[in-house]
């Protein structure tokens, strides 16, 4: 863990903040015809991260979902660069929770991560040489570039989710949305992807992540949002994350030799998120 | 010796144009069929096959061509099949078999005004391939062609929608357009397909060869390339066995096809088990 510190630390970068990436106001978030969380309000600048945490059901997702404009917003404003959700697509970079899995798709591995370019070629633009550069760079930043020909379903699924996560480097968009991006992946895995992550801060990109980790991730975050149906707290992360927030957040937290422990009331996915891009489509 | 697999073929010319046929059947199933498994379309693609069934029969009672009341039931299934994707709060499973039981029976109903019913139903229901003619076959050409082309143009989306319909969607290709791209191109392999193993079997020459494909394949390239193969070894081994034993031949093609999956299956099973057990092995 001292190394994650290490890097922690590390983010120390003269990053020019200025830009608006992300700002909501008053805004509510759901899906079909039903309010998931009221009143939400933040910003999220270039160069900046926000984790945002809580148990399952809380929010998370459906506020992601909202951003990219898979959802519908259900009252307030939101606008990401300036403009109404789902007008940028060369600029964001997206990893959802319930895509297939690696183990039916016939795929390499370096197919799915040079799908993280296909945003910014369309239908028709070529892959260059450039293009296979920054893909290998993305595979070698996961620690996967050995794995770069093998099958796909022939992966772990922590190595699947070193994968997707080079999917998403190799993108190099200007923000960065995920879901549980850490899901599955070991301690080597999650120290590669604070380090991507980090680097990716300090090329100037935002990055928004919905996280159960409060330790590390939530560490490296500019602002942490708690959530559970409602906004408990956001700002830094030293600020929020209080045992009282904690509490209120995920039900039960236990103090221990310098962690907190926290054990979540609720379990399961809910299926209503996973139906998220069928519900916009309701009349 | 050799004349049992090549002389049915040189003796009559009817063999070889359903040869000819099948083959291009055979490639433009391993396209689409290889999107359906990816997709999770196989409910759907049994679904259009089935469905078809009405027009065909209101195309052998008016006398025009088959294809062409195929084309306008599987449109019609389409529109029902995203109807009900949408506005369903039942799971779309129910509402899209209810209507492609609803469009069969429809069919037979058609069908049984006919003078010649059974003989009729059984051609629909269970291809013609050694009636094929040539305008059927460049009418198959034609459409294996623009099949060709849409895998083509749509590769990327069509992948992205494989992986993910959210992450297709964020990165600008709408879902909506592309899944209707996607049923489109089923629907026209469905369309031209029935006559060589009739509706009730089409969808197994849509799925058998590419399931086998995706067991042997880590690239989707190769998956259609082995679906391909495997669909035009089942042409010939059907064509050839029907031809020797006297069997129908749209069923043995597809009897064929199904084995070579099961086959398939099996190997890579076992061959799956002794390299686990190898593994046990050296890590214990």
């Amino acid at each position: 863990m001292a190394d994650t510190e290490l890097n922690i630390n590390a983010r120390n970068c003269d990053t020019p903040v200025n830009e608006i990436y992300l700002q909501a106001k008053q805004l509510d978030i759901g899906y079909r015809n039903e309010v998931v969380v009221r009143d939400i309000s933040f910003t999220l600048r270039q160069g900046e991260a926000i984790a945002l945490i809580g148990t399952n059901g809380s929010g998370k997702s459906t506020l992601l979902k909202t951003i990219v404009g898979i959802l519908g917003s259900m009252g307030g404003e939101l606008s990401v660069f300036g403009m109404p959700p789902g007008n940028n697509h060369r600029r964001i970079a997206y990893l959802g929770q319930f895509h297939a899995s690696g183990f039916v798709l016939p795929l390499r591995a370096i197919d799915l991560v040079a799908m993280g370019r296909y945003p910014l070629h369309g239908l028709w633009r070529r892959m260059g040489e450039k293009d296979d550069e920054i893909v290998m760079a993305a595979m070698k930043t996961m620690g996967i570039e050995s794995l770069a020909n093998a099958s796909l379903r022939s992966l772990s699924g922590g190595q699947q989710q070193r994968v997707y996560l080079a999917q998403v480097l190799a993108h190099q968009a200007d923000l960065l949305i995920m879901d549980e991006p850490t899901t599955g992946l070991d301690a080597g895995g999650r120290e590669l992807y604070l380090n991507a992550i980090n680097d990716e801060l300090c090329r100037g990109a935002s990055v928004i992540m919905a996280t159960h980790d409060i330790q590390e991730e939530a560490a490296l975050c500019h602002q942490v949002m708690l959530l559970a149906h409602r906004v408990v707290a956001i700002g830094p992360p030293h600020k929020v994350m209080t045992p009282e927030a904690l509490l209120e957040t995920f039900g039960v937290v236990v103090a221990g030799e310098n962690r907190l422990h926290v054990l979540e009331c609720k379990h399961g996915h809910d299926d209503n998120e996973r139906q998220g891009l069928n519900r916009k489509r309701q009349p | 010796m050799f004349d049992i697999f090549i002389a049915p073929f040189t003796d009559n010319g009817f063999m070889v144009q359903a040869l000819l046929a099948g083959t291009l059947v055979s490639i433009a199933c391993a396209i689409a069929g290889t999107f359906v498994i990816l997709r999770g379309l196989a409910f759907i693609g049994d679904a259009i096959g089935h469905g078809v069934l009405p027009g065909i029969a209101l195309a052998i009672l008016f006398g025009f061509h088959g294809i062409i009341g195929a084309a306008v039931s599987a449109l019609f299934m389409i529109g029902g099949i995203t109807l009900i994707t949408q506005r369903s709060r039942l799971s779309s499973d129910t509402a899209i078999g209810l209507l492609f039981v609803g469009m069969l029976s429809l069919g037979v109903v058609i069908v049984s005004r006919s003078s010649s019913f059974s003989g009729d139903l059984t051609r629909i229901l269970f291809g013609e391939i050694l009636g094929i003619s040539r305008i059927d076959i460049l009418i198959q050409l034609g459409a294996t062609i623009i099949i060709a082309a849409i895998a083509i143009i749509c590769a990327r989306p069509f992948l992205l929608l494989s992986f993910d319909p959210e992450q297709a969607e964020v990165a600008g290709f709408s879902v909506r357009l592309f899944h209707n791209i996607m049923l489109f191109m089923i629907a026209i392999t469905v369309v031209v397909s029935f006559q060589t193993v009739g509706t009730l079997l089409v969808f197994g020459l849509l799925i058998a060869p590419a399931g086998a494909g995706a067991l042997l394949a880590r690239r989707i390239k190769a998956m259609m390339l082995w679906a391909a193969i495997f669909g035009i070894i089942s042409m010939y081994i059907g064509l050839l066995v029907s031809y020797h034993f006297n069997l129908a031949a749209g069923a043995s093609i597809i009897l064929v096809a199904v084995s070579i999956f099961f086959i398939v299956f099996i190997i890579q099973n076992l061959r799956h088990r002794r390299t686990g057990n190898q593994k046990d092995i050296i890590h214990g």
